[in-house]
């Protein structure tokens, strides 16, 4: 039978405040165990929480950009439940009066655009972190009550490769933002999903499964990959599912179920005592708006526009809003209406290298202007080719200099006087009389030859295009 | 409204207290005296009230983003049961 994919995903998202949600514990990634604790996140009797000021306008912050609507009044509640990573025994978060409800994130597809719906975006605190041993656990409490959103997305996804899009979509807002590393090694980004079948036309649900596990969002798009045709698999032979959470094992490439108690988890949520609700303003809400920078898809759209890029090149160069930055800088400082060669050194060459060196774009240290000086060196004036220009860029990066104070010290100018390549061309036509003849009688592939052979006698340095057309010139009179 | 043992015991165990024979039926006893109370106040009209979260009249208490120093490793894991190096050790739970 055919069947639809339904999905949703949940995504968890550590806030980059110096302190926690609740005390002025460090947040910092990476330290020594238990060293980031106090009586507050420890959940010592007698100890009160405060929330965090900055953690309500970064929270605020990714609900406006997610378009959602802010709730007025909000409060946290107690969602209680056993297990050793939670020294209260409970987690703050938040139940029947989130921070916002019903938002949505444009995601664009192939050929189209979809929008997801985002149901909440909602504030909680982080547990801790468990190392299970042989016959115990070791429990650090670092990251415990560290400040976390929880955005839940409407099971409007349909595919892996929309799972994948609207959680690469979300990356780059939030990191726009700036409000989180959004590093999925370290953590600060999180990611489970819902996934369930259905007839296609059906009306209702199909089963559903929690998918848990994943660290990667590659690691997303496979488990939900997988999910489906375990799923499939099971309905074609009329088995029943069951509603369960699994847990994808990337090594193995499966989901395997998580053993769990049975009766459906009963959190017995009840308003947080010890925190007194939030009342937030309009203008509350429309000062924070103004701390919102234009977001990749206002950018995209401004970049095609302004530019004339394509909206491929615009989406690559926007993804990062560094290299955003870096690649605007470019685009304006380039002296000529076509645009498109600085893009296409951006992702091409330049991107190469920041590969190569395991960095980004704008962490390697060539600015602006002497990306610019190298492109409008190879583009527009010539002066050197394509190939060469890489040769360049890499030298540029090595020594720091210049492209044009490289291309002198090394002699790497183009030859395109014919006067020099004349020269070269007349010794190469004495030389390879076969390939002559050959292209007398109409095979082209003799030119390309004999260009190559110019273009090596030269040291590359022969302007290919020159080359070209003065052979055709010569070959003629031969 | 009344409360079967069940319920109770559910209860109990989601609050991981450990209840016997006799104090199982105490319990329900006070739990069920405790609800029809709760059922008295549901007898009230109260369609235009907003519900109660939180008993004083304040709203909006925030801190600055702002470090304070966290406990010395020695306090922190002073009342640990067990613990090994800089870590709490607990009985291993998979869920």
């Amino acid at each position: 039978m055919n069947y639809e994919t339904v999905i949703g995903l949940e995504v968890h998202l550590q806030l980059k405040t110096k302190s926690k949600a609740f005390c002025g514990c460090s947040t910092e990634f990476g330290q020594e165990p238990n060293t980031q604790v106090c009586p507050v996140c420890l959940g010592f009797p007698g100890s009160l929480p405060v929330f965090n000021q900055t953690a309500l306008d970064y929270a605020i912050k990714v609900a406006l950009a997610l378009n959602c609507k802010i709730q007025e009044y909000t409060k946290f509640d107690r969602k209680n439940y056993f297990y050793p990573d939670l020294p209260k025994n409970y987690q703050i978060s938040q139940y029947d009066l989130p921070l916002s409800l019903a938002g949505y994130l444009d995601i664009e597809l192939e050929e189209r655009q979809k929008r997801i719906g985002i149901t909440r975006v909602h504030m909680e605190e982080d547990a801790g972190k468990l190392i299970h041993q042989e016959n115990f656990s070791l429990v650090d409490f670092n990251r415990t009550g560290i400040p976390l959103l929880e955005i839940v997305s409407e099971p409007d996804i349909s595919s892996p490769e929309e799972a994948h899009e609207y959680l690469t979509t979300l990356k780059s807002v939030i990191q726009y933002l700036d409000v989180s590393d959004c590093d999925m090694e370290k953590g600060s980004l999180r990611c489970d999903a819902n996934i369930s079948l259905r007839p296609v036309g059906a009306k209702t649900l199909g089963v559903k499964t929690e998918l848990k596990n994943m660290n990667s969002f590659k690691g997303v798009k496979d488990a939900l990959a997988y999910e489906i045709q375990r799923q499939a698999g099971l309905l074609d032979s009329k088995k029943t599912l069951i509603q369960e959470t699994r847990l994808w094992d990337a090594k193995a490439a499966q989901t395997l179920p998580m053993r769990t108690k049975e009766g459906a988890k009963d959190y017995r949520y009840f308003p947080e005592p010890d925190l007194a609700p939030f009342i937030i303003k309009e203008d509350k809400i429309a000062e924070i708006k103004k701390t919102i920078p234009e977001l990749p898809k206002e950018k995209i759209k401004r970049f095609v526009k302004d530019f004339g890029l394509s909206e491929y090149d615009a989406k690559v160069l926007v993804a990062l809003k560094e290299t955003a930055q870096f690649s605007e800088e470019c685009l304006k400082e380039y002296r000529d209406s076509n645009k498109k060669p600085v893009a296409n050194w951006i992702i091409g060459p330049l991107a190469a290298l920041a590969s190569n060196n395991a960095c980004e774009i704008t962490d390697l240290k060539i600015s602006a202007a002497s990306l610019v000086e190298l492109i409008e060196l190879v583009e527009k004036k010539q002066v050197i080719s394509n190939l060469t220009g890489k040769i360049v860029l890499e030298e540029m990066l090595k020594t720091g200099k210049g492209a044009q104070k490289i291309i002198e010290e090394k002699n790497l100018a183009q030859i395109s006087d014919s006067g020099s390549l004349n020269v070269i061309i007349a010794e190469i036509i004495k030389e390879n009389p076969k390939s002559v003849a050959d292209y007398k009688t109409g095979k082209a592939n003799a030119l390309m030859f004999l260009v190559g052979q110019v273009m090596r006698k030269s040291s590359g340095k022969a302007n290919p295009k020159a080359v070209q057309d003065l052979l055709k010139e010569k070959l003629e009179s031969v | 409204m009344s409360i079967d043992k069940k319920t109770v015991e559910n209860v109990a165990h989601l609050a991981r207290i450990n209840l016997d024979k006799k104090e199982l039926d105490k319990i329900s006893g006070q739990l069920e005296h405790i609800l029809s109370f709760i059922d008295k106040l549901s007898s009230l009209n109260t369609d235009n009230i907003a519900p109660t979260s939180h008993i004083l009249p304040i709203s909006n208490v925030l801190r600055k983003d702002e470090l304070r120093k966290s406990l010395p490793i020695a306090k922190t894991l002073m009342n640990a049961p067990a613990k090994q190096g800089n870590f709490f050790v607990v009985p291993k739970i998979i869920e």
